[in-house]
């Protein structure tokens, strides 16, 4: 991957996230803040490997550090996503159907 | 190696497979009648992104790897379980900094081991570092501050010249390590170090009031950081979520602060609530309590009741009281509706969320555009816990920090009734004109006390 494929992406990247969002109702706003949250998770697959790449007691150290946020950051952020949106949808069956919020 | 070839084809495959996943499920999460399957798309692809990752040529250190990712995930299931809804809020924060901590981990392994590819990349790797290393632990701060282990701002004079500087000096060891990363390690711990002073000091002087924005922001500043490791890594999965977690969360940040008519600099620097004390002797007139019996009988003989939570609700845990309130009003035939206000609470739509918990169909819920109009027209103004979102003084007092903030206009019911715990000003600091008003009677007491005496009251009828 070259710097400027990369910068394309990076672009296209930021127009999606913006776009995705720019139509939320407010009432997920909370749950989106926390799916994201759950996304930048991936950060995950780059500590595995900063880790893997690690050589020195240091590297090793800082790269264990790194992979234990990560999986903190990804697993904690699915949970309570996951249990907030739960009760979204428990809400809209007792209300009977999909309502209109915007 | 042609080994080596077709693993990796995999994982770029597999990568893409994940961003796909990922977008898909953030877009389906954007409605609320697909929210909860979008969560599962976005963890399909986390768990694609992070099994195909073993496979990754030249990985060593399994036996540091594994445990590690079962001890913080372990640990994250468990926390993220017990924790009761109305704390999400911290646990978002405190997510969310695990992963700029983690991005900063990335740089850090990088930069001292200095053998990044290019100074384009130094350079990332550092900004990625700050970014991620102000993030971990500003946002360990601000969960401090809402789990309630933080209880006061601490602000001083001069405090944003000593941020100004830490910013400078970090950028300043930052050029240097992007310019020599391989010679001097004492250099990249200083930087890191001033990085995660600078998070500190930069979030303690912010009023609880502001933490919305403040989490918002991080977890855009989380997602950009990612995003520049991931272009340090070459790994494309981590730059498309990170700057897609980057933009939305920007957007979201401006769309909050705009709600509190405010720029992002006003909320980030002016230490908000040190002015309040200029306005504090400006209100006149008396507090007039009432007891839960009277306004009981005042609600259930009113033809419209408006209900405004406010993070009173969630400490106190009364949503699901004000729903059995609610459903006794319509029962009798009272018309009530819910206002929300856009910063109610600790984050956005943290109200929401809360009434969503309790069984309160989002029908009944308003936001401040919907319903402002229809104060006019109710008998009560019931507010929950909720303070400088209703202090009309926002519209009136131009000295006021909070002047220009749009607010639910409650003083505009005919009858006023305020649960709230004491009285003290609200986290702005600010005295409350609505709490003094003529048709305005204060309820004390914790509010899901009050709320239950409130039911007995109208059972009573």
């Amino acid at each position: 991957m070259t710097g400027i494929v990369a910068l394309y992406i990076f672009m296209l990247a930021a127009f999606t996230g913006y776009e995705v969002i720019s139509r939320v109702p407010v009432i997920l706003h909370t749950p989106l803040m926390s799916g994201s949250n759950f996304v930048h998770g991936i950060v995950l697959v780059g500590a595995m490997v900063a880790l893997g790449g690690a050589h020195t007691p240091l590297e090793k150290t800082i790269g264990v550090i790194g992979v234990l946020l990560a999986a903190g950051n990804a697993v904690g952020g699915y949970v309570v996503t996951e249990r907030m949106l739960e009760m979204f949808k428990a809400s809209g069956a007792r209300a009977g159907a999909a309502r209109k919020t915007h | 190696m042609p080994d080596w070839a077709s693993a990796d084809l995999a994982i770029q495959a597999s990568y893409l497979i994940t961003a796909f996943l990922f977008i898909v499920g953030l877009k389906r999460m954007s409605s609320p009648v697909t929210a909860r399957s979008g969560i599962l798309w976005a963890g399909a692809g986390m768990a694609v992104a992070t099994l195909v990752t073993f496979l990754y040529p030249g990985m060593s250190n399994y036996g540091l790897i594994l445990p590690a990712m079962l001890v913080g995930g372990a640990l994250a299931w468990w926390s993220g379980r017990r924790v009761a809804m109305t704390n999400m809020p911290q646990m978002i924060a405190l997510y969310n900094g695990m992963g700029g901590g983690a991005a900063a981990a990335i740089a850090a392994v990088e930069l001292y081991r200095g053998e990044t590819a290019s100074y384009a990349t130094t350079t990332l790797a550092v900004a990625g570092g700050i970014i991620g290393a102000v993030s971990f632990s500003g946002s360990a701060i601000a969960f401090g501050k809402l789990q309630g282990l933080i209880t006061r701002s601490i602000r001083f004079g001069g405090q944003q010249i000593i941020n100004l500087l830490l910013l400078a000096a970090a950028l300043i060891l930052g050029a240097l390590v992007a310019a020599h990363a391989n010679t001097m390690p004492a250099v990249v711990t200083a930087f890191f170090l001033l990085a995660l002073v600078l998070g500190v000091s930069m979030t303690l002087p912010i009023g609880g009031a502001d933490m919305p924005v403040v989490i918002s922001l991080y977890n855009a500043l989380t997602g950009l950081a990612v995003a520049f490791e991931g272009f340090v890594l070459n790994n494309a999965a981590m730059i498309i979520a990170g700057t897609v977690v980057g933009s939305a969360g920007t957007l979201l940040t401006q769309l909050m602060a705009k709600a509190m008519n405010r720029s992002l600099g006003n909320v980030l620097f002016s230490g908000f609530g040190d002015t309040g004390t200029a306005a504090a002797g400006e209100v006149s007139g008396s507090l007039k309590p009432i007891e839960a019996s009277d306004a009981g009988v005042m609600m259930a003989f009113a033809s419209k009741v408006i209900i405004v939570p406010g993070y009173g609700m969630a400490v106190a845990q009364a949503q699901h009281k004000i729903w059995e309130l609610t459903q006794l009003l319509i029962d009798r035939g009272v018309t009530v509706k819910f206002a929300i206000h856009p910063v109610a609470g600790r984050m956005p739509g943290h109200m929401n969320v809360l009434l969503a918990e309790a069984g309160v169909p989002y029908d009944l819920i308003a936001d401040l555009d919907e319903i402002n109009a229809e104060f006019e027209t109710a008998d009560v103004a019931l507010i929950i816990g909720a303070n400088d979102v209703v202090n009309p003084v926002a519209r009136t007092d131009k000295s006021s920090p909070i002047y220009g903030m749009p607010i639910l206009n409650a003083d505009k019911a005919k009858n006023v009734i305020v649960i709230k715990r004491g009285k003290g000003a609200g986290f702005s600091g600010i005295e409350n004109a609505l709490f003094y008003l003529d048709n305005t009677r204060m309820l004390y007491g914790d509010a899901q006390k009050a709320v239950s005496e409130l039911i007995q009251a109208i059972k009573a009828v």
